[in-house]
């Protein structure tokens, strides 16, 4: 098959019964390959790894805190891509996707927050600072929940649709902007990126990096949590054609009297 | 364009127009500072930079949902949209009248609310400064929660949480510039970025806000 006609066999998922019928038979493996990675990363990293010198315990939270940090970022890039493809190809299941991927994104960065919350007070000795990352990620909430509540206000779908798109667009500006602006606001507290650097793999710089007992378990984690979330993103999804569905059946009812 | 920028001038400058609604509320805000974190001029200076730029946001705020609301109500917004004006042009009218408006008073009478919060006296001209610079784009983006909106019967407080996330980049470099010069700092990065900000803000977010409003009105 070309490329062209594999791009053109991806669009076929915009056709909601299609898309419906493929989401229903991959669902189940997405459910179970998840609750698998998640089930033995987190069995694996709370029981069968040594507790760290420094932060004893306390540190297994990080089997919770990177997955769900990671995700909440990720779910508003993949509602910037769907809200895009729905501005350009007006694909109805696009818009829909954007729409059931946020309440996920906000429950991330929540179990993200709170997550680093109950680990920051033993460590830092405070359950919250304004430092650059934490507030970044309060800023993402509040984006996230402006998002969600221009949904929840705007009767027409497709004007809804459109409108929290374009805010999905200039929201992404923002926030891109105001995780800098929050960085030269104030110094952090918070590590930098430690789990994933080429350098720190091959051992090439000495920093801090997390070491390879906890990673392969926090691996897991992570693939667990990205299929979750796909899982989940396919099953709201499809929930939202359905309830979209019953609305058309209902107004077709009345109208016929 | 000047005869609507003059038009929207006129309306609000006039009886109902809510002009010095914003101001009044500048005043109160900073009024009710000192009664809620005490009087002691030290910590009153130290936090006036900051107290000061968060008044002038809010104030701006308030000021958002008159914008467009009432054209959409009476069927002028309908009108703009047809006239040969194009769309793009209408809504930074819309946004500039609204500086003059609500904006430029708020620099104005900052100086004098910074006295009443013992602003240090470097930083008097620092404040009107980077609110000069900022309150535009505190406008702009604010038109654009307006366009966003303007459709709804219950539109206010959606515009609040809609808008303010967005004032984050803003109100930190701008309520730097205040800080860093009311301490004597160097202050011509956030200057900058603060300028920079603005600057991208007013010639991107007028096309967006356009979009929004023909989805609007369609």
């Amino acid at each position: 098959m070309s490329i062209a006609a594999k791009a053109n066999a991806l669009w076929e998922y915009a056709n909601p019964r299609k898309f419906l019928e493929t989401s229903e038979r991959v669902l189940p493996f997405f459910w179970i390959t998840s609750g698998f990675c998640i089930v033995v990363g987190l069995v694996w990293g709370f029981f069968f790894t040594p507790d760290d010198y420094k932060q004893g315990s306390t540190v297994k939270i990080i089997y919770l805190h990177v997955p769900a940090a990671l995700m909440a970022i990720n779910c508003w890039l993949m509602m910037l891509a769907t809200s895009l493809v729905w501005l350009v190809r007006r694909h109805h299941v696009s818009a829909l996707a954007a729409r059931a991927a946020a309440p996920i994104g906000i429950v991330m960065t929540l179990i993200a927050l709170a997550t680093g919350a109950i680990w920051g007070q033993p460590m830092w000795g405070t359950w919250w600072a304004w430092d650059p990352r934490l507030t970044s990620f309060l800023i993402l909430f509040l984006f996230y929940l402006g998002y969600v509540a221009l949904w929840e206000a705007i009767e027409d779908p497709d004007t809804a649709a459109d409108l929290t798109a374009v805010l999905c667009l200039v929201g992404s500006v923002f926030a891109l902007l105001s995780r800098y602006a929050v960085n030269f606001w104030n110094q952090g507290l918070h590590q930098g990126a430690s789990v994933m650097r080429a350098g720190a793999i091959t051992g090439t710089d000495t920093e801090e990096k997390v070491s390879n007992i906890y990673f392969y378990p926090l691996l897991l984690c992570i693939v667990g949590f990205v299929l979750l979330f796909v899982a989940l993103v396919l099953y709201r999804t499809g929930t939202e054609i359905r309830a979209r569905r019953i609305k058309a059946l209902l107004a077709r009812e009345r109208a016929r009297g | 364009m000047i005869a609507l920028l003059l038009r929207d001038l006129k309306l609000s400058f006039r009886a109902g127009g809510g002009f010095g609604l914003g101001l009044a509320f500048f005043l109160i805000v900073t009024v009710l500072v000192p009664f809620s974190v005490g009087p002691q001029s030290a910590l009153l200076s130290t936090i006036a930079p900051g107290v000061l730029w968060l008044g002038a946001l809010l104030a701006c705020l308030l000021s958002l949902d008159r914008l467009l609301a009432l054209d959409w109500e009476d069927g002028s917004l309908d009108l703009l949209a047809t006239a040969p004006l194009p769309l793009e042009s209408v809504v930074t009218i819309k946004a500039l009248a609204h500086w003059i408006t609500t904006g430029l008073p708020l620099v104005l009478v900052a100086p004098v609310l910074g006295v009443l919060l013992n602003l240090p006296v470097p930083g008097f001209s620092w404040l009107v400064i980077s609110l000069l610079i900022g309150t535009p784009a505190l406008s702009v983006i604010g038109t654009f929660g307006a366009a966003l909106t303007v459709g709804l019967k219950r539109g206010g407080l959606l515009l609040s949480l809609l808008v303010l996330p967005l004032y984050v980049p803003t109100l930190i470099f701008g309520a730097e510039v205040a800080r860093r010069g009311a301490t004597g700092m160097e202050t011509s990065a956030p200057v900058l970025m603060l300028a920079g900000i603005t600057a991208a803000s007013v010639a991107l977010l007028p096309f967006a806000s356009a979009a929004v409003l023909r989805i609007n009105l369609r």
